[in-house]
């Protein structure tokens, strides 16, 4: 590795340190409970965000099925809940397996197919997971289920506080899970699937093996994402759990953010998801929905690669324009 | 005749009800220089696809250097040794030049264990060859046509191949530029790479190749040296027009 590149992961991870210990820091100074209830989401956005880009922003796979890895997360923590009363952490890391399987599973019906083929394939796979958890009277089918609590662990004093450390936590292994597979020679695979998939096979890439590599990491960060859902709202239903808003939140947040590197759904879902909840609580949260749709068509015409884009195009005038 | 690098016994290919390649047989030796010519729509790229492993043939075998490749994916016959360029040329646009070779070195050289550095070395030794060394750094993307050939060939060469396909890296050039290529794949070839050149300029056809084979309507209707391809009425009927 070069210098550069060590002092960049040296500088990576001292920031990621850096940023669990302000959540844990605010968990244990800030009183106001609304904070880590909408701080909470807007991390939950990153990792979806991350997650989506892996293989949707690398490989060029738009993927409209975020809800439906979204939704079996939470049924997996659901599941896990009613089932053996499993903890937390026990729900988030089996929802991870479950996703990463499903994300194979997943991938080797769906990845022969490209481009719009493969994207309208992953809102399908939506609409068969939502309607399997529907009729499935175990975890509450159509009506949903209710969800208790378990007490808080110290030293936290609430529990939305402590799910909002666990979703930094989880943000920062989704972040390096990202950048890794960017920095890797995936990463350069995925790109030459995404620039061009004939050439990238016959210059020795595997492209099937590494989209799925891809489908099985964004896959599995998705459904741990939504695990801890279901403790977050004590309440889940199929409806909500395979929203269709996750889907296209994430995909949004990814094109405003840029796709090719992985600060961009970052900063994107960081912009998107914090002008929701302030809308949400100003406004209303139907207003929501045509803001990312206003923002969406906006970034396409504007900056068609995003945060990324327009802040390299900035930096190159003014590069030009310093002798 | 088992010195064969490239053996195609029987290979047909079907699109619906429409056959593009009726059982076509061919030995490739080492290093031999080995035309491919055929008026348009008569198979040459759909035999590349299927040699190349773009599209599965549908009848017939492919061996290669003694192995049965009929059923392998196309990475792992460009890994084994068979690379190619497209007609249109396929750049990994987002990439430099640079970053362009690497993809074929990082995943078809795999298993010598490369340094980023020797890795970075036999990238520049290749575009040196190919007369590409000033662009290295160039987005793939500002590249002009003759350039865009030349880096298909040279982002060939870094899978290491033993059997170069050349799917008309010629076509539109002017003619300094077509000499300028032939130059490259002489160059190749004199270096022990064996060579498929499709094309459709004649003159390279004849200068460049030992033996020539046409196709015409998915079937061969002629193979031998330049000239005996050149004299026979068939060709000269199906792709000449005359």
């Amino acid at each position: 590795m070069t210098m550069q590149g060590l002092g960049q992961r040296i500088g990576f991870w001292i920031g990621a340190a850096a940023f669990i210990a302000l959540a844990f820091a605010m968990a244990l100074v800030i009183r106001n409970e609304y904070v880590f209830f909408a701080g909470f989401v807007i991390l939950q956005f990153i990792v979806l965000a991350t997650a989506w880009n892996i293989l949707g922003g690398y490989a060029g796979y738009v993927n409209f099925g975020t809800s439906a890895f979204f939704g079996v997360g939470v049924y997996t923590a659901v599941f896990l809940l009613k089932a053996v009363d499993a903890p937390l952490w026990i729900q988030i890391l089996v929802a991870a397996i479950v996703g990463a399987a499903l994300g194979l599973g997943v991938g080797l019906l769906t990845l022969r197919l490209r481009g719009i083929f493969f994207s309208i394939a992953t809102v399908a796979i939506t609409i068969i997971a939502e309607t399997l958890i529907t009729n499935w009277k175990f975890v509450g089918g159509a009506t949903g289920v209710q969800l208790l609590r378990p007490p808080v662990t110290p030293p936290f004093d609430s529990y939305i506080k402590m799910l909002f450390v666990i979703a930094a936590v989880m943000v920062v292994i989704a972040v390096a899970l990202a950048r890794h597979v960017q920095n890797s020679g995936i990463g350069r695979g995925l790109r030459a699937i995404r620039d061009d998939e004939i050439a990238a096979e016959c210059s020795g890439v595997p492209t099937l093996n590494l989209k799925l590599v891809a489908c099985a990491l964004s896959g599995a960060l998705m459904c741990a994402a939504g695990a801890p859902s279901a403790m977050y709202l004590q309440f889940a239903d199929p409806v909500s759990a395979f929203n269709l808003n996750y889907s296209v939140s994430a995909l949004a947040m990814s094109l405003i953010g840029g796709t090719s590197h992985w600060i961009g759904p970052v900063l994107g879902a960081i912009l998107l998801a914090t002008t929701q909840q302030l809308l949400t609580v100003t406004i209303s949260s139907e207003v929501n929905v045509l803001v990312l749709g206003v923002m969406l068509v906006l970034f396409v015409v504007v900056a068609p690669e995003g945060i990324i884009g327009l802040v390299r195009r900035v930096w190159r005038l003014v590069r030009r324009g310093t002798p | 005749m088992s010195e064969a690098l490239l053996r195609v016994d029987g290979v047909s290919k079907r699109f619906g009800g429409f056959t593009a390649l009726e059982g076509i047989s061919v030995d490739i030796r080492p290093g031999e220089r080995f035309g491919l010519i055929g008026p348009n729509g008569s198979g040459k790229t759909t035999l590349i696809n299927c040699i190349s492993g773009v599209l599965p043939s549908d009848g017939g075998s492919i061996r290669f250097n003694g192995e049965d490749i009929t059923r392998l994916p196309a990475y792992k016959r460009t890994r084994r040794g068979i690379a190619r360029s497209f007609q249109v040329p396929r750049p990994f646009k987002s990439m430099t030049v640079l970053e362009n070779l690497l993809v074929a070195i990082d995943f078809a050289v795999i298993g010598h264990g490369l340094s980023t550095r020797q890795a970075d070395a036999e990238v520049f030794e290749i575009l040196d060859k190919i007369g590409l060394a000033g662009k290295a750094h160039v987005a793939s993307s500002q590249l002009s046509q003759v350039e865009l050939r030349k880096m298909e060939l040279a982002r060939a060469m870094a899978a290491r191949p033993k059997l170069l396909i050349s799917d008309e890296a010629m076509a539109g050039l002017a003619g300094s530029e077509v000499d300028e290529v032939l130059d490259v794949l002489l160059k190749l070839n004199a270096e022990g790479i064996t060579v498929i050149m499709i094309e459709h300029i004649m003159q390279a056809v004849m200068r460049f190749s030992e033996r020539v084979m046409c196709l015409d309507a998915g079937r061969v209707i002629c193979e031998g040296t330049p000239q005996q391809v050149m004299a026979d009425k068939g060709v000269q009927e199906a792709y000449l027009g005359a």
